[in-house]
């Protein structure tokens, strides 16, 4: 990301100039399949001898346990709800995603700002604060959207982790009961991921397939990156070594 | 920041009242003073304090503790506190007729964190879905008044993020206390304008400050009918069920 962009208002005082890694965003909606995606990701491009850091929403240092917490006690409102994402994300952004970046590392990032927009747009039926509010995020060099429809996916949550409160948006009283409001809710989100693909230029990539398809299509999607990735590195000298060495 | 309309009065039939200054500017004891005389006037009382929210101070300390917040989760965290008070403390008081009194509202957010290194358009735009106050204080002081009372007077030391310790602008706490402060004055001096608050001299006597403002508030609380006087209420309450002495 050798021209790397602020998506609003940056960060005045982190110049996003420097940063010689590859940025890159798994979207998708809850039980897709991201994670394990995410993983053998990791593993393809570690072979091949990129370092590679992994960043997952709600997983920062500073964060976790506060929105753990916020969950239990539900009694979040609409924007502490996007305040508190807000948070964790530039607390990553800052302390690992950016670190990496600058250090040629390749980030995979488990969710992005789109979940928050969806999430928020759900809840508030406005697009224009949330994105105001996620300005300092960097523009992803990749977007790959896992789409999936709303009957495969409630298949696939019911046979695997099951419905929680949360995914299920229960908060917003969509339906009567768990499964009629994860449906509506989970409906919503990607109604909203799907308005949003045109937008982003997400990649979509088709999350009905089987996992080895779905794997292939991501790398298909990663590996031109990877290219430019080592045109772009400014001593010529460096064509011959790979980027940075793996955690 | 010129793009951006002033915002309608909030339609809530109670008043809100809010409270600006840098540390040791007098404002909370005004604050509390007006707070006593208001109920000694019959009027219900809320008041509600920056960063006090249950949801983020513990964050907020962990982050302090460890020095790992940068100057946007810095923002973002005293967003989301104020916005859990604005949902959770703010906005029923108001709605049930009552006086809110807010010590610190989103202004101290306008001054501080851009002196801070967030993006001044960013901050205003993230508290966008704040209420405009009724009346909004700015208790105005020269910087070395501030100092002669925080070390001469309540508190006898400057706190480590009150001098703005962590952006290593003087080794001294009172010198780094002096810069810091003396930036968020300057920059409150814009959002007098910018906002039109009202503009206090702290420097005078405690009581001459408090009769001041208590003629602005009950000239402004002219109009202003409480929903419901619990003091006439009570008096209907025992008139209507006290049960006869025996004799």
């Amino acid at each position: 990301m050798v021209d790397a962009q602020y998506f609003g208002d940056g960060l005045t005082y982190l110049n996003p100039s420097d940063l010689r890694g590859k940025l890159i965003a798994i979207e998708g909606t809850d039980g897709v399949g991201r994670s394990t995606h995410i993983e053998m990701l990791q593993e393809w491009l570690e072979v091949q001898g990129y370092g590679v850091v992994t960043t997952g929403w709600t997983r920062s240092n500073l964060m976790s346990k506060t929105i753990e917490m916020a969950k239990e006690g539900n009694i979040l409102d609409r924007w502490s709800f996007s305040l508190l994402y807000a948070t964790d994300f530039a607390d990553r952004l800052e302390h690992e995603i950016i670190p990496a970046l600058r250090s040629g590392f390749i980030v995979l990032a488990d969710r992005y700002i789109y979940t928050a927009f969806a999430r928020d747009l759900v809840r508030s039926g406005n697009r224009q604060w949330v994105r105001d509010v996620f300005g300092f995020a960097l523009i992803p060099d990749l977007v790959c959207y896992m789409r999936i429809d709303i009957e495969t996916l409630v298949l696939r949550v019911i046979e695997t982790k099951g419905m929680n409160f949360w995914e299920s948006g229960m908060d917003l009283r969509l339906g009567n009961d768990l499964y009629d409001s994860f449906k509506k809710y989970q409906s919503l989100l990607i109604e909203e991921f799907d308005k949003m693909t045109e937008e982003f230029h997400f990649e979509v990539i088709d999350a009905r397939k089987s996992p080895d398809e779905i794997q292939a299509e991501l790398r298909a999607k990663i590996q031109p990156l990877l290219a430019t990735n080592l045109r772009s590195m400014k001593l010529p000298s460096d064509h011959h070594t790979q980027p940075a060495p793996s955690t | 920041m010129s793009e951006q309309l002033p915002k309608p009065p909030h339609p809530y039939p109670g008043k809100l009242i809010t409270v600006e200054g840098i540390d040791g500017s007098g404002k909370s004891t005004q604050l509390l003073l007006l707070h006593k005389w208001l109920e000694s006037k019959g009027h219900r009382v809320f008041f509600t304090e920056w960063n006090s929210s249950e949801l983020v101070k513990d964050t907020t300390k962990r982050g302090k503790k460890n020095k790992s917040l940068t100057p946007t989760t810095f923002s973002l965290l005293h967003a989301t506190d104020f916005a859990s008070r604005l949902y959770h403390e703010i906005l029923p008081p108001l709605k049930a007729g009552m006086i809110v009194l807010a010590d610190r509202y989103m202004y101290t957010a306008f001054a501080r964190d851009v002196v801070r290194g967030v993006s001044p358009e960013w901050i205003r735009k993230l508290y966008s879905f704040a209420i405009t106050p009724d009346m909004a204080f700015y208790y105005r002081v020269p910087i070395e008044v501030a100092i002669s009372r925080l070390l001469g007077g309540t508190r006898g030391q400057l706190k480590y993020y009150e001098a703005g310790m962590d952006m290593n602008l003087a080794q001294d706490v009172t010198e780094s206390f002096r810069i810091f402060q003396s930036n968020i004055l300057a920059q409150y001096e814009k959002i007098v304008d910018e906002y039109q608050l009202i503009t206090m001299d702290a420097t005078k006597d405690i009581e001459a400050q408090q009769n001041e403002m208590r003629q602005l508030v009950g000239e402004a609380l002219k109009e202003y009918k409480p929903r419901r006087g619990t003091h006439g209420r009570r008096t209907v309450f025992w008139r209507r069920f006290d049960v006869p002495k025996p004799e």
